[in-house]
């Protein structure tokens, strides 16, 4: 964000990869994948790709982090070494560490705790592809694992990001319009409940901006819930014949 | 047990200290505290105190801005500031404060960081903000960004002789272009209130971090808290936020 | 909504017109949502979400697996295949009175060992209790016992029992099915049972299961 670019990310009123301003990449959703965990999902948002597993409600050790009348969530994104341009050093950093908070943040309203006191759900995210975007596609793909995995939910969560590139709003935001755009904005809600569980923003954009972007998110939010409910009753519709 | 004192006065109106939900405590701004820092800070925010330290040290720039300066934000949440706070590395609340504050200060623009270079492509200078907790009572957040600001408005730039720093002495202020100022909204059910204290942080369902510039643009948000915010009253917050920011801005000096 | 619709969490299941509540279900106001992936039981006195997925959670009355994990002064940590050991207090193991000074308690139940047994209480914190006393609870002596899916196990039991009853018939084996996704099997041929559980829990999704299952035990 706010690298300084004589790049043009709007060409002809259409953006760089062909795509108009709200509009989506392609997105592809897979249920299963990694059959040792409890669910897991494989979403793609264009050239970003992530994968996400999950396992419980299992037991908690150690036994001190129990609480005693509701469940934790945990979870950890973390992107491959080979999934950027530049090789990143495996591991986690402070990017990680905060984004595994707030995806934790994101995906703990539809939860039901309640069900599993003194247990854990722990969901992991693999970014195996980064072409921006990165963190909600892995919370779509985190939804997907949950609710396979038969995680009590109240709903699932749906995410994406939306941004300012060359003075234009844009919906879900490849790389280079992430890296040389003007605000970046990642979003996720609970689209039937009309709850926004992940908001945050990095840009400078006023208030009329950024409330027009967030009904952009808003809508494209949307269309992923018709997809992951599809992917969803799909998988399991084939499972009862 | 004064979380459930505090969550039956906010459903009644009122606050444990008496304050309006859109109020602050009381602020008080020291300047110049730690005289060894390029700039300093203290900022007391009713028993929440913070003190943010700049240091500054020569670097490479990155590769993609080889004409600009860089900025690092950090925040240390010492055992000393709250029973809560444990010994090594920063856990991921700290590291998300500073992380949020960063972004406040470099999405806004707030340093000309083009007047930060030394050396196009090989030597600029890099900007370290530490973020100190001294006492946690609440309202870490926007007490940390609210000292980052003021002890980067009143930090100098070093002389520098043949590749030395000469410390104690300066050849110019650093040159801050804007003030941004952060304002954290907490909900709680259908009420809304500002600057909470740590006894109503720990009831709140969600928090909204908003960094707002001099020229009213918002250039960092950040959603906390374990529940979801209803979209309808994403608006009202930044409201909320960008009122009070004209406030807390008249304080940084 | 059509018997065999699935139905995903957040998903709209209708009014609840009075009607008692079963599992896998939560209110908002008067409207019913599923909590999970799964197949939904709606008649004009009940509703309910059978999950097609998940680990085991532990209910009332249901019948389970269970493999005593340690044994304490007065009764038995059975480990119940999920996140909660379950107790099994010694007046629910054992009848009649037993004198914990003079008596050693794993001549009934010994640490490995297997029983059927049933969810007999389950506390809001997930304090859960197991007890014998059931038509169907015993220590099942010998045997292997199997993990699945637990959303599998009706699948394996099949229509009114046809299923399990065909893999007992063709291969002579004793069979028991846990709730909690345990199959309990023993015998001269249950290699084969076991072949053909693992198939049942694969291949669920297909169609002729059943004639697959059959000719696979016949051969």
């Amino acid at each position: 964000m706010g690298h300084k670019s004589d790049k043009k990310l709007i060409v002809n009123g259409k953006r760089a990869d062909g795509r108009e301003l709200d509009q989506m990449r392609p997105i592809e959703m897979q249920i299963g994948l990694v059959n040792r965990a409890n669910g897991s999902a494989l979403v793609k948002f264009g050239d970003t790709h992530a994968i996400a597993a999950a396992y419980g409600p299992r037991e908690l050790m150690p036994r001190h982090k129990q609480e005693a009348d509701r469940g934790i969530i945990r979870t950890r994104y973390n992107m491959a070494p080979f999934s950027v341009d530049d090789r990143k050093a495996p591991g986690s950093d402070r990017r990680s560490t905060e984004l595994s908070k707030v995806i934790r943040l994101a995906l703990h309203p539809v939860v039901f705790v309640q069900d599993f006191p003194k247990a854990t759900v722990d969901v992991y995210i693999e970014i195996l592809q980064a072409d921006g975007s990165t963190r909600v596609t892995g919370i779509n793909a985190a939804s997907l694992a949950m609710a396979a995995a038969g995680v009590p939910m109240t709903d699932l969560v749906t995410a994406c990001s939306a941004g300012k590139i060359d003075g234009k709003l844009v919906s879900d935001l490849n790389g280079i319009e992430d890296n040389f755009g003007e605000a970046d904005l990642g979003y996720a809600m609970i689209p039937s409940k009309n709850m926004v569980t992940l908001l945050q923003m990095d840009g400078a954009l006023t208030k009329e901006e950024l409330v027009t972007l967030l009904n952009m998110a808003k809508e494209s939010c949307k269309k992923i819930y018709e997809m992951e409910m599809k992917v969803l009753k799909e998988k399991y519709e084939k499972a009862l014949e | 047990m004064r979380e459930r004192y505090a969550y039956e006065l906010i459903q009644k109106g009122m606050r444990i200290d008496e304050r309006k939900f859109d109020e602050f405590r009381k602020i008080k701004i020291r300047t110049d505290v730690s005289n060894k820092a390029e700039g300093s800070a203290h900022v007391t925010l009713g028993e929440t105190q913070v003190i943010a330290g700049v240091k500054l040290k020569t670097g490479e720039p990155y590769p993609d801005t080889p004409n600009e300066g860089t900025l690092i934000v950090n925040a240390e949440f010492t055992p000393l500031a709250s029973p809560d706070f444990e010994s090594g590395p920063p856990g991921e609340d700290a590291v998300e404060l500073a992380r949020v504050v960063d972004r406040g200060l470099r999405e806004s623009h707030c340093l000309d960081l083009e007047k930060l270079c030394i050396t196009p492509k090989e030597k600029v200078w890099t900007v370290f903000v530490d973020l100190h907790m001294i006492n946690h009572q609440g309202n870490l957040l926007d007490a940390s960004a609210l000292a980052a600001i003021t002890a980067l408005h009143n930090s100098q730039v070093p002389k520098i002789e043949e590749d030395t720093i000469i410390r104690g002495e300066y050849v110019s202020k650093l040159p801050v272009v804007f003030t941004p100022v952060n304002v954290t909204v907490g909900k709680i059910e259908d009420k809304f209130i500002l600057d909470p204290l740590i006894e109503e942080e720990n009831i709140l369902d969600s928090k909204l971090s908003v960094s707002v510039r001099d020229d009213d643009k918002i250039c960092a948000l950040q959603k906390m808290g374990e529940q979801g915010i209803n979209f309808d009253d994403l608006e009202k917050m930044f409201d909320m936020a960008i009122k009070k920011s004209k406030e807390l801005r008249k304080l940084v000096k | 909504m059509t018997e065999n619709s699935v139905v995903v969490p957040g998903e709209l299941l209708g009014d609840r017109k009075g009607r008692k509540l079963g599992q896998g279900l939560y209110l908002d106001g008067e409207n019913v949502f599923s909590k999970f992936v799964g197949v939904p039981r709606i008649n004009d006195v009940e509703m309910s979400v059978v999950p097609l997925a998940g680990v085991y959670l532990p209910y009332f009355g249901d019948r389970v697996i269970g493999v005593i994990e340690s044994v304490e002064v007065s009764g038995w940590v059975v480990d119940i295949n999920c996140p909660y050991s379950a107790f099994l207090p010694l007046s629910e193991g054992v009848e009649g009175f037993v004198d914990t000074q003079r008596t050693d308690l794993t001549k009934f139940f010994d640490i490995d060992d297997v029983i059927m047994c049933v969810i007999s209480r389950v506390t809001k914190n997930k304090t859960v209790q197991v007890s014998m006393d059931d038509q169907t609870a015993r220590k099942l002596v010998g045997g292997v016992a199997l993990k699945v899916t637990p959303s599998k196990i009706p699948r394996i039991i099949g229509k009114a029992g046809s299923m399990i009853m065909m893999i007992k018939e063709k291969t002579k084996c004793d069979i028991v099915t846990g709730q909690n996704g345990l199959v309990w099997i023993r015998g001269e041929n249950k290699a084969k049972a076991i072949e053909a559980i693992v198939m049942i829990e694969k291949e669920s999704h297909l169609s002729g299961l059943t004639e697959k299952i059959e000719k696979m035990l016949g051969e």
